[in-house]
């Protein structure tokens, strides 16, 4: 049964510090939100490329690391109670006939929103693909990027590909079913957290999964299932038999959905104008590195202003004759209910 | 100072850079067709270069996280390095690198 259609105020596509802002600025407009993001977490590049390092050019913070800004940005939304969907990625995007908007996500559910927030930094996080030949023809059916469901690797030769959290974390999950795993890494130093690294380095002692130091040369397979796995190594060329390929190289960018919605573009970002930063099409908005002015500034603090005044855009179209009062956060009792402090 | 960068088009360009600045930071300022996505926190492998032979020993080793980024790409050849991770001082005047491919603002890095 397919699950319910859901209606909201409004969708910001992106979990970044600017979308995270978006969400006060439109919640003390009593507007609510739904905010997807690809990956598994809130705070975008900042959590995802320098959650470590200090950042010096946010208004009122001498320095903040990536990951203090988000942590502090989700506190200051937490009064507004936005609703997150994580893993996600918005695919469709069409109208509907009362001029509100029909999302649908790649997890199948519906959402109708009067005011869609595009939100999307550099665009989605997906995983790099490796530089070896021809994988393309075994990815989805066994090469994957990343687990769905673990039972696609119960009782196969599994080859992990990879030194950071995600290759060790996986090696670590899918060990006790699969029928063999080998994890290989160009060098004998792991990015991973060291408890982690510490388990796979005993599992290797113990025998149930090997470590090789080497590189993926090439794939041999059939009909998009991989039955070896050439790996290139210090100690010569060697053949490991696999039937699934989990390589871990990181993530990479890209545009995405959003490229076919049909909003203007400029050099892969979306165009809007100064006052509302509304894109092309009237009720679609667009903040933060995403979007594209005369004199744009890919700063955090720029999406923040950004956000501000396309609330107050958002507002006319949710609420269409609502009267807004300008108000203040320190001097409004209203303004600071909403917040919980009053 | 100087450095002389040749795109993926083929085209010499002689830049002007500043001591103490990342090479990556140099071609972006001067709107070369590199894609820099991480902004220089050696997260990606989107500013990558292929240094000239008779300066490639001129620079200091990568660190094991550049070396992981430059084997992560379809170009890499013996004298690749990451732009952001080169940063310029009077010694490396003159200095003399190639835009790969991967490093192109519309490259499908993945």
């Amino acid at each position: 049964m397919a699950e319910p259609e859901i209606n909201t105020d409004v969708v910001i596509i992106g979990a970044g510090p600017v979308g995270l802002f978006a969400v006060f600025e439109l919640g003390l407009l009593d507007l609510k939100c739904h905010v997807f993001d690809i990956l598994d977490r809130p705070g975008g590049q900042c959590a995802e490329l320098y959650p470590e390092k200090p950042i010096y050019d946010i208004p009122g913070f001498p320095v903040i690391t990536g990951q203090g800004l988000v942590d502090n940005l989700m506190q200051q939304i937490a009064p507004f109670g936005p609703q997150f969907h994580f893993n996600r990625m918005i695919t469709g995007l069409t109208k509907n006939a009362d001029g509100s908007f029909r999302l649908t996500t790649d997890g199948d559910e519906v959402f109708n929103a009067k005011v869609v927030v595009v939100a999307a930094g550099g665009g989605s996080f997906q995983p790099k693909r490796p530089p070896v030949d021809g994988i393309e023809a075994y990815e989805g059916t066994s090469v994957f990027y990343s687990v769905r469901r673990m039972d696609d690797f119960r009782e196969q030769d599994v080859v992990i590909v990879g030194g950071g959290d995600s290759a060790l974390d996986w090696t670590l999950n899918l060990q006790p079913i699969t029928r063999s795993l080998t994890l290989v890494h160009r060098r004998d130093a792991f990015k991973a957290a060291p408890a982690s690294v510490n388990r796979m380095k005993e599992l290797v002692m113990e025998g149930k999964i090997n470590f090789l130091l080497g590189q993926v040369a090439k794939l041999e397979g059939d009909n998009g299932q991989v039955n070896h796995v050439h790996l290139t190594t210090d100690a010569g060329d060697l053949s490991v038999p696999a039937t699934r390929l989990l390589p871990f190289f990181g993530l990479t960018m890209k545009l995405g959905p959003v490229a076919d919605w049909g909003l203007e573009l400029n050099d892969n970002l979306i165009v809007t104008d100064t006052e509302k930063f509304e894109s092309s099409v009237p009720g679609i908005f667009a903040i933060g590195d995403i979007n594209h002015y005369p004199g744009k500034l890919k700063l955090i603090l720029s999406g923040f202003h950004e956000a501000a005044l396309m609330a107050q855009a958002a507002k006319a179209i949710a609420s269409p004759g609502e009267r807004v009062v300008f108000q203040y956060t320190t001097s409004s009792t209203k303004l600071q209910k909403k917040l919980g402090v009053l | 100072m100087i450095i002389r960068v040749t795109d993926q088009a083929g085209q010499q360009h002689e830049l002007e850079g500043l001591d103490g600045w990342r090479v990556m930071e140099v071609i972006r300022d001067w709107g070369l067709n590199i894609k820099a996505e991480c902004g220089g926190a050696c997260s990606c492998a989107t500013c990558h270069v292929w240094v000239d032979e008779g300066w490639f020993d001129k620079l200091h080793p990568p660190s094991d996280d550049e070396e992981d980024l430059l084997y992560s790409t379809l170009d890499k050849k013996p004298t690749s390095r990451l732009s952001c991770q080169i940063l310029l001082n009077d010694d490396l005047d003159g200095l003399k690198v190639t835009l790969a491919p991967s490093a192109a603002k519309d490259s499908e890095a993945a």
